[in-house]
């Protein structure tokens, strides 16, 4: 509960992602479904940012966390490129020939 | 200086959601994942920003940026190599490495946290985030194997009683452990959490079989999303709270919309469960009315209005060229044709769509199955691919049948209906298929990327 009120501003927050989210993904036509999840994919790379604040704080003497950390940055990004640059790939192909 | 970093995040969220916007029609998706990534770049850069105001150790650095650099090229390079048919694969590889990243960011921060006596919130985030993380990471990677046919399904009794076992482990051990009554560090707390959470990845991916995966991969992705909101809480980033939550809406929304699309509840998918039921003596009574290559390509040059209905059997065979070599010679003859598709073909939620884009087929020609349906009739020929379940009469007028309820394409309302096949085999739900008896229907056997092929070759010297 004391999380909860410490919060509130967050909790609302995700609330209105959550509608927002659906109700703009909703609208996706069938056709886009397979670069609408990859590119979700890449986005859900954000997670990137955690890990890279997180290695910023770690001891620079700790090498066991330093190189998990390393590898956390590794998976983010490869998250990050792959999923956007394969999504564009996919689009590139939707053009419509004049 | 922290609020130009929170203005960062700010216009990354809103590139996030404007990107996703964009998605929703093809001229402009092209538009719409560019501003997602420069979204990214954008919190990526500001996030170094935050930070450099502090004194940061140089190895840390040199750490980061080498990870990032590496990291980009390798999925640059993954994302150019890969052929369009194993884009289910590639997705859930590129899933599995965002959720092995949410969960090293748990365990990390369980070491960290150790020390200090941190809020319980924290706590259970960092926890959730770590479970979810890891149940993504290995349900993804052998998802990516079973689509590679790299690992069978394994439905042993088993595998499902360990799996909800651990499931079960998974929930109830964190509650023990935060009501006081279990004496173990935090840091051991994660690590055994996520070794249980590993495993039961796997054996929940296990079970199901090879058709449901669509589902299965929008999961996965939904739970990676998730990981990343929790991952978002626990720093307070809103850039990555909003991230994870979108990405976890379009996944959920995605796989209610693929069960929906099977007529099969979510949760018989993950039991990997399929209603059988004896139909026997079917086979038998139909009419099978054989066709041979030259009738088929006779058939197509008479008629107006051409419809193909593809299905995985088409990727399998790598047919997908073929077929916008024969639209082509159609449409320079006149006639109309149209690609109708089921929501579930493919492997994952819209895959059939991109393997025609790749073959250069007008996505105007891309039709989806309710926009026809109700003029079926109007199509003179319909060309059935490699696909079964999805236009089984049955569906509609058999209450008895495995299938019953799943929405069809009524192919068997058009005019004429030719069914490319191997053999006589069932499709997915082991139900024999009602079409193939009707008045209106031939049969062409054979494989199907050699058949198109030859229809290719006739077409071109008539």
């Amino acid at each position: 509960m004391e999380f909860i009120q410490n919060n509130l501003e967050l909790v609302y927050f995700v609330i209105f992602c959550i509608f927002i989210g659906i109700e703009v993904i909703a609208n996706v036509p069938a056709i886009l479904h397979t670069p609408l999840m990859s590119g979700a994919n890449a986005i859900s790379g954000v997670i990137m940012l955690g890990a890279v604040i997180m290695l910023f704080q770690i001891p620079p003497t700790n090498y066991l966390l330093l190189c998990l950390g390393g590898i956390a940055v590794f998976l983010g990004a490869l998250n990050i490129s792959g999923g956007f640059f394969v999504t564009g790939r996919m689009l590139k192909m939707f053009n419509t020939k004049k | 200086m922290n609020i130009i970093v929170e203005v960062g995040y700010l216009i990354a969220t809103v590139s996030f959601l404007g990107g996703l916007k964009f998605m929703s029609s093809p001229k402009k998706a092209k538009t719409g994942n560019i501003i997602a990534a420069s979204g990214m770049v954008i919190a990526v850069v500001f996030t170094f920003l935050a930070i450099m105001f502090n004194a940061v150790p140089t190895i840390n650095l040199i750490v980061i940026l080498a990870a990032i650099t590496l990291g980009t090229l390798a999925g640059k390079r993954m994302a150019s190599k890969v052929e369009m048919t194993a884009m289910p694969q590639l997705v859930s590889l590129f899933n599995a490495t965002g959720g092995g990243c949410a969960m090293l960011l748990g365990l990390i921060e369980a070491h960290q946290l150790d020390v200090n006596t941190s809020l319980t919130g924290i706590k259970i985030l960092l926890l959730l985030g770590l479970i979810t993380g890891a149940i993504a990471a290995t349900g993804s990677i052998l998802a990516y194997r079973k689509l590679a046919g790299k690992t069978k399904d394994i439905r042993k009794a088993l595998v499902v009683v360990s799996s909800r076992l651990l499931l079960a482990l998974i929930v109830v051990l964190p509650i023990t452990y935060f009501a006081g009554v279990l004496p173990l560090s935090f840091e051991v707390m994660a690590y055994s959490m996520a070794v249980l959470s590993l495993s039961y990845g796997i054996l929940f991916v296990l079970p199901i079989g090879g058709a449901d995966m669509p589902v299965v991969i929008s999961l996965l992705n939904s739970i990676t999303g998730i990981a990343t909101a929790f991952a978002g809480f626990v720093y307070g980033n809103k850039a990555m709270i909003a991230g994870g939550i979108f990405v976890g809406a379009a996944g959920i929304l995605l796989t209610l919309l693929m069960c929906k699309a099977m007529n099969r509840s979510l949760l018989k998918v993950l039991a990997g469960k399929f209603k059988k039921t004896a139909i026997s003596g079917d086979t038998e009574d139909q009419n099978i009315k054989p066709i041979s290559i030259s009738e088929t390509t006779m058939q197509l040059t008479f008629a107006n209005k051409v419809a193909i209905v593809p299905g995985y059997g088409l990727a399998v065979a790598q047919g997908q060229h073929l077929c916008g070599q024969l639209q082509k010679l159609l449409e320079a003859r006149g006639i109309q044709v149209d690609f109708i598709i089921h929501p579930v073909a493919g492997r994952m939620p819209g895959h059939m769509n991109v393997l025609l884009a790749e073959a250069n087929i007008d996505y105007k020609h891309l039709k989806e199955m309710n926009d026809v349906n109700e003029d079926m009739s109007h199509y003179d020929l319909v060309l059935i691919i490699g696909a079964n379940d999805v236009v089984n009469p049955a569906a509609e007028n058999k209450p008895d049948s495995p299938i019953y309820g799943m929405p069809i394409i009524k192919t068997h309302e058009s005019k004429q209906v030719i069914v490319m096949k191997r053999g006589m085999s069932t499709g997915y739900a082991g139900v024999s298929n009602d079409l193939f008896g009707m008045d209106n229907c031939n049969l062409l056997f054979g494989d199907a990327k050699d058949s198109l092929q030859d229809i290719v070759n006739q077409l071109k010297l008539i």
